[in-house]
């Protein structure tokens, strides 16, 4: 949507005011919600996927290699990925300034 | 040619419907709309009509279960009343805020309590604001030909709004009344099948429904709003059109005998026959008096009104319901508003009667334009006065 | 591998994110990941009915949409009725050749306010009507959006801020209304518990309750760590802990035959999920072995009306 949600006028809604662009809410970066960040250690991965398949925001996503990349620009620090992890590749670290 | 048959108004409406060809009724039963879904019930299951009949749980699921049926592009109908209409009250809001075509017609019915099946426009009047088209019927005739134009007007792409036409309870439900039943080519030449612009499809996934914070709010009621307002063109084009293919004329406010007339009466629904019939009375006896039927309540026709009434001196309304403490009749407080800041304009006068199924006869009417002009000369201590009320 | 699925064990999950990013559920929201991976079960050929309620709020916030698939929200206490007229609607327009392409699943979405209290009756109309839908609750024990309230699924012992716990009470003083037992009196083909703890088995229960011809229930336990009083990262964990204590044993209910999906040996205590939640955090052990009590008590009866199978995901 071209314009900024705060100077949409009337007659740029859709009847309705359906939304009509699947997925948009990707826009909306949820990443700055965090105080903590998850930090992924490959050479403890064993690419079981349960951080991907538990991620409530489904920011994880599966590499060409196999491996798992986190999207922090959603990612909103919760930790299941560190607790659910089996092999402690995935730590949690504070984020600071 | 069309056939004129004897038919209660209530299987017309059905046999209307069932001309539109509608796929989806979702309906609860309450008196006086039982006839309506009934008869449907019944075309449905002999085959006579190919649609789904939904005989949901309440009147909140009727209205519900037509939101998602007009959602995927069905056209969709049903029909209420009085308490089942108020069950129905917050889905109204959303049919016609997410442009939902569809139409209902609404048996008009006092509310509780206490309980009164009868008729009266209690319901109608608290569902004004519900941002549905409303168009109010005189008699069974009009009814039929407003269920063909309303389903036009609704899914009309320029419009996409709910319609409602109010009948009254058993004075119009339950009469049998000689109708031109118009032929079904006619109709499907008037009335091709509906081809909603956005649908619930998985082709093109939508959102609909998202919620919309204070930022947004305010411009989707403007939205909405002159929707609304704009429809009363396509509302007008389409009596037009219909008039000329099937010679029947349909206006927003109509007159009798108000041309030039210093005293008019105005009504809506089915007591307009009985007022009409005043009229004739009291103008033979040598009284300046006419009539006003207001047809069409929203969008509020408000051009045509002011025009209706600009030379009478004496403008009284008949309201079939109450707005307790407050100015009396819904409908009588919107046409003083509406005239108010005109340069000239008559005195209204408001009258609340036929509460709960009570009739008013011809003398009953003759009465209450004597008194209107009577308080119009006098005044009264009261901002309206109740019809027939005993002490 | 396809390239578009990953592969756990002999199972295939889709790489694709029908609910997606950028939605604006809590930290650690356990919903929020069981809608995703309903969704992932369900495809992209759905119509989603949603209530009013948490996943609406978080997912819709306009102009934004977190949803892939088709998807309407009208009102709170309808859900169940919009998805008949939706179902009602596209199978006559199907049968009529109006409605173009493959004819899609219904879905109804609500939470445990919207199916158990303010909502049962329009689910009871649906479910006894016989529409072709899967209705799924996601349940997360209260009015949450609203600022955890209690509902009619608001666990016994539970506080919340109008079940709250004070010296004169323990916080609900009813049990947990059994939902998925009024679902399936209504002799419905599929019924199932289930929760994101659990991820293939929940996926299995929503692909099997929407391939189900007429009206399924997948009922999904979903733990909020904000009106829960728990740690995020434990969102997962609490929600096996429910299973494995009994509180929330998972099974199917199919032609009225009951079937426990994780068969364990021997119950965790329930202290082991109460004291990980500051919602529980009150209460007294009496009250606890009330709940103990109630559970090895409720479990049993659910054993037996089971025919109990092997295996847990």
């Amino acid at each position: 949507m071209a314009k900024a949600e705060s100077e949409l006028g009337w007659k740029d809604l859709e009847i309705g005011s359906i939304v009509a662009e699947p997925g948009s809410a990707a826009q909306y970066k949820t990443g700055d919600w965090k105080t903590q960040r998850p930090v992924l250690d490959e050479s403890k991965c064993n690419k079981c996927g349960l951080c991907y398949i538990f991620c409530p925001e489904g920011c994880i996503k599966q590499k060409a290699d196999g491996y798992y990349e986190i999207d922090l620009s959603y990612c909103k620090g919760c930790g299941i990925c560190a607790m659910e992890c089996p092999k402690d590749a995935i730590t949690m670290v504070a984020e600071e300034e | 040619m069309a056939k004129r048959v004897g038919i209660e108004v209530s299987l017309a409406i059905a046999e209307a419907a069932k001309l539109a060809n509608v796929d989806v009724v979702s309906a609860y039963p309450i008196t006086p709309q039982t006839h309506i879904v009934e008869h449907l019930a019944g075309l449905v299951a002999d085959g006579e009509l190919d649609a789904a009949f939904i005989p949901v749980e309440s009147e909140h699921s009727a209205m519900s279960a037509c939101l998602g049926a007009s959602a995927v592009g069905a056209r969709t109908f049903t029909a209420s009343a009085g308490q089942g209409l108020e069950l129905m009250h917050e889905v109204l809001y959303v049919a016609s805020a997410m442009r939902l075509p569809m139409v209902m017609a609404v048996a008009n019915r006092a509310l509780s309590a206490p309980i009164n099946i009868w008729g009266d426009h209690s319901d109608a009047m608290a569902v004004r604001d519900t941002g549905w088209i409303q168009i109010f019927a005189e008699n069974g005739q009009q009814v039929v030909d407003n269920v063909l134009c309303s389903f036009r007007i609704a899914e009309d792409h320029r419009v996409l709004l709910p319609v409602m036409i109010h009948l009254d309870g058993f004075h119009l439900t339950h009469v049998i009344e000689p109708i031109y039943m118009p032929e079904q080519d006619e109709v499907d030449k008037f009335l091709p099948p509906p081809q909603y612009p956005l649908p619930l499809h998985p082709d093109k996934p939508l959102t609909m429904g998202a919620f919309g914070p204070p930022y947004i709010y305010t411009e989707m009621k403007k939205a909405q709003e002159a929707n609304l307002t704009a429809a009363k063109e396509v509302i007008l084009q389409c009596w037009q059109e219909f008039g000329s293919i099937f010679g029947r004329d349909y206006s927003p406010v109509e007159g009798y005998h108000s041309e030039q007339t210093k005293v008019l009466l105005l009504t809506m629904g089915s007591f307009s026959e009985t007022a009409m019939e005043a009229i004739d009375k009291m103008r033979d006896d040598g009284k300046d008096v006419g009539l006003i039927r207001l047809r069409l309540w929203r969008p509020f026709p408000f051009a045509e009104i002011r025009q209706a009434v600009k030379n009478a001196e004496v403008l009284i309304v008949l309201d079939r319901a109450i707005s307790f403490g407050g100015p009396g009749g819904p409908v009588c407080s919107e046409i003083r508003s509406a005239l108010y800041n005109e340069d000239t304009r008559p005195k209204v006068i408001g009258f609340v009667g036929g509460l709960g199924g009570r009739d008013i006869s011809v003398s009953g009417f003759e009465e209450i334009i004597t008194r209107g002009i009577e308080i119009a000369r006098t005044g009264s201590e009261q901002e309206f006065e109740m019809y027939g009320v005993r002490e | 591998m396809m390239a578009d699925k990953i592969a756990f064990g002999k199972r295939l999950v889709t790489k694709e994110e029908y609910f997606s990013s950028g939605h604006r559920a809590c930290v650690g929201c356990a919903e929020a990941l069981a809608v995703r991976l309903a969704c992932k079960a369900l495809g992209p050929n759905v119509i989603i009915v949603n209530a009013t309620g948490c996943m609406e709020v978080v997912s819709s916030q306009f102009p934004y949409t977190a949803w892939s698939v088709p998807w309407i929200h009208t009102l709170f206490e309808n859900t169940a009725a919009v998805a008949s007229g939706v179902e009602a609607g596209l199978k006559t327009m199907k049968r009529k050749g109006r409605w173009p392409g493959q004819e899609p699943q219904v879905v109804a979405m609500a939470g445990d306010g919207g199916t158990s209290d303010i909502g049962l009756q329009a689910l009871s109309g649906a479910l006894e009507r016989g529409h072709d839908f899967l209705y799924i609750c996601f349940d997360n024990e209260a009015y949450m959006n609203t600022g955890v309230q209690r509902s009619s699924a608001t666990p016994f012992g539970a506080a919340t801020t109008t079940s709250p716990a004070g010296k004169e009470s323990i916080g609900q003083v009813t049990w947990k209304k059994n939902m998925p037992a009024i679902a399936a009196a209504h002799d419905i083909p599929y019924v199932a518990t289930a929760c994101p703890s659990y991820p293939f088995d929940l996926m299995d229960k929503v692909a099997k309750g929407v391939a189900t011809p007429g009206p399924a229930y997948v009922h999904i336990l979903s733990v909020c760590p904000t009106g829960w009083r728990c740690a995020p990262e434990l969102a997962v964990e609490i929600g096996r802990l429910a299973v494995q204590t009994g509180i929330f044993p998972l099974y199917e209910i199919e032609g009225g035959q009951y079937k426990l999906n994780v068969k364990l040996s021997k119950l965790k205590p329930v202290t082991e999920y109460l004291k990980l939640q500051g919602r529980f955090g009150h209460l007294s052990e009496a009250t606890i072995k009330e709940i103990q009590d109630r559970v090895d008590r409720e479990y049993a009866k659910l054993m037996e009306k089971a025919t109990a199978v092997a295996g847990s995901s």
